[in-house]
């Protein structure tokens, strides 16, 4: 196991440092902060000044050096705009993020298995046609458009949630946290079922699939041959089989989940990360653009690790081990 | 079996069909047969005859589109065919057990062996969790395997096909049953595994008076372990009678045929015997004696669908032209 984890570390490590350099590269190739930032009256020697300060008169790859060898120091550089270091100001915002993203997954487990175990169970009633439509409708939708409608109907028409913002953040554990509030509540329910949606259609999807298939295998007629009652066949020999393919999916989807809500935070005005991210490729803030992918990039490659070790808890068939090639 | 004693289970006319798209498969047709405390019934058949479908009949087990259309199922006496759901449940594993074809899909692979056989006794009593363990560990011993405290926090992946087979047989037994239906326990097995099996649950059956009935293909399992046979054929039997007799003289041109087609050390070199043709599909069964385009014995009588006739010392015959049947004495009743 810990060698397992040692060698995925590295690999990791590797992945980050690639992708540090496409991140870079490709954010170099985008526009000229410069004609953004500098005020229009400014002459050529202000212009200059300014280049200089922000460090664009070096060669590329000297600038990417210079990104590096603070990176591993833990400074992403600072923020054109706010003249902060860009990963306070992106740490700042995330609690937020991660607030919906969690909220958003919490929504998708807790009704998605139940309704797709209970559509694959009995795939000819009504109800699961109906559930297996809307799941339908919760793929294809854009996330931006339902966000709109729902502001338009629970917001405007009904009056039951408000439309923006955070509303009330408790310190918890150092962390600004709204949920545990019914005012943050509130405020985080709509944008969290915006970004669930999606994720909902899913695990419904992987749940129903999963049980068709292991209702028909020979193990499941053994169990009732046991003369087990048919709970215990669908809570534990049913159950535990399909929540492989679900925490698997939904593990890597997580990283989707955080770096996606751009859309979701956009329309309901979140004051999340993906939000900033928005902001600031508009004003091309390049060193708080380069921060949020390197973020995202570092939480994809961690919840990789996580999905392998819950995986091998689920499945006891995939021991962790040292595998000699 | 002696006729003092009520048979542990007996079949009368059982038929179950299975509604397809297609038509309807008379997977089984009117299957009558009776086993007795400590006996042992082999129930023989090529694959689609209806030996699987009678199996999970008794039990209860039958999957969509299949249905139990007719007939009875008396488990001492009380009728199965019209027992509710739940009377099923506590019946099954605790009254009947049954062990199935293939050792690798039997165990459910994410949960360990104790849970598997712990749920087995928690399902049908109240006890509890260490006094379970120790049932499991005493059955696991009992069916040959060594060290059965370790072996109980394994997972069945961790275990080969024989060992599976013996875990599998192991819960099946747990709550000692009156009756086992053990569908072709030893076909996924390689024959050393084979004959200890056998003579395994021919040791526990004849010890604790469990009845049991082996469906099988394999003649010679059958003619070492049970004390009757039926020979199954599109859904029917077409012969029944003791082990012995049938297998030393059959009657039926079907059961001849899958005997002379055993083969042997004696008839080296000469082409095996082989019944032409192939086995019909259930939803197209020929007019008549369904085994009739494959027989060599085909008379015109055969256009319809013969009936049983009794023989004596209990043999039944569903044939037109029965073999040998000058020598053997026909009863009339």
């Amino acid at each position: 196991m810990s060698v397992f984890i040692i060698r995925r570390l590295m690999q990791s490590a590797l992945v980050v440092v690639i992708m540090s350099f496409i991140v870079f590269s490709g954010v170099f190739l985008v526009g000229d902060p410069v004609e953004i930032l500098v005020s229009d009256d400014a002459d050529q020697e202000e212009r200059e000044m300014m280049i200089k300060s922000m460090g664009l008169d070096k060669p590329f790859l000297v600038q990417y050096g210079i990104f590096i060898s603070k990176a591993i120091r833990g400074d992403l550089g600072d923020s054109f705009v706010f003249q902060e270091p860009a990963l306070l100001l992106i740490l700042d915002r995330m609690p937020a993020t991660m607030e919906l993203a969690v909220v958003a997954l919490l929504i998708a487990i807790v009704f998605g298995i139940p309704l797709g175990v209970w559509a694959g169970l009995k795939p000819e009633s009504l109800a699961s046609k109906s559930i297996m439509t809307g799941s339908i409708l919760g793929f294809s939708l854009p996330t931006f458009w339902v966000g709109i409608m729902m502001i338009l109907l629970f917001a405007v028409v009904l009056g039951w949630l408000p439309s923006t913002g955070r509303g009330d953040v408790q310190i918890i554990l150092g962390m600004p946290i709204s949920v545990f509030s019914w005012d943050g509540f509130s405020h985080v329910l709509m944008p969290a079922v915006n970004l669930a949606l999606f994720k909902l259609s899913m695990v419904i999807r992987l749940a129903r699939a999963g049980t068709r298939e292991v209702m028909h295998q020979d193990y499941i007629k053994f169990a009732r041959a046991k003369g087990l009652k048919e709970q215990r066949i669908i809570l534990v020999h049913v159950l535990k089989n399909i929540l492989i393919p679900v925490v698997t999916v939904l593990g890597l989807e997580f990283g989707g989940l955080v770096a996606f809500s751009v859309v979701t935070e956009t329309v309901f005005a979140w004051p999340g990360m993906g939000k900033l991210l928005i902001d600031s490729i508009g004003l091309l803030d390049r060193p708080i653009i380069v921060a949020y992918l390197m973020i995202i990039v570092f939480l994809f490659v961690l919840i990789n690790l996580l999905v392998d070790i819950c995986y091998s808890i689920l499945d006891p068939r995939v021991r962790l081990q040292d595998i000699k090639s | 079996m002696s006729l003092s004693e009520s048979p542990t289970i007996e079949v009368k006319d059982l038929k179950t069909y299975f509604f397809t798209k297609g038509g309807i498969a008379r997977a089984v047709d009117g299957v009558s047969f009776s086993v007795g405390r400590g006996k042992v019934l082999g129930l023989v058949g090529e694959s689609g005859s209806g030996k699987t479908v009678t199996g999970f009949s008794i039990l209860g087990l039958v999957d969509e589109p299949g249905r139990i259309v007719g007939g009875e199922i008396l488990y001492r006496g009380e009728n199965l065919v019209s027992a509710s759901p739940d009377r099923m449940r506590e019946l099954r594993g605790v009254n009947i057990s049954m062990i199935f074809q293939d050792p690798m899909m039997t165990l459910n692979p994410v949960l360990r062996i104790d849970t598997q056989m712990i749920e087995a006794l928690q399902a049908h009593e109240s006890i509890s969790k260490d006094d379970a363990r120790q049932r499991a560990r005493d059955v696991l011993g009992q069916v040959g395997i060594a060290s059965p405290d370790e072996r109980l926090r394994s997972y069945p992946h961790q275990f080969s096909g024989g060992m599976r087979q013996r875990v599998a047989i192991a819960i099946a037994l747990l709550n000692k049953p009156d009756l086992i239906v053990a569908d072709e326990p030893t076909t996924a097995l390689d024959v050393t595994i084979q004959g200890q099996i056998l003579y395994e649950v021919q040791k526990l059956c004849s010890q604790t008076g469990t009845a049991l009935i082996w469906i099988t293909h394999d003649l010679s399992v059958v003619a070492g372990l049970a004390d009757d046979i039926c020979v199954m054929y599109a859904g029917r039997i077409v012969e029944q009678g003791s082990v012995n007799s049938v297998l030393d003289k059959p009657m039926h041109p079907y059961t001849d045929g899958l005997i002379s087609s055993v083969p042997s050390r004696n008839k080296r070199g000469v082409p095996l015997a082989q019944i032409p043709g192939m086995a019909p599909s259930l939803l197209k069964l020929p007019k008549g004696c369904s085994f009739g385009p494959r027989c060599a014995h085909f008379s015109n009588a055969c256009d319809s669908i013969p009936d049983i006739s009794n023989y004596e010392n209990g043999r039944q015959i569903r044939c037109h032209n029965p073999l040998g049947a000058g020598t053997t004495l026909r009863v009339t009743d």
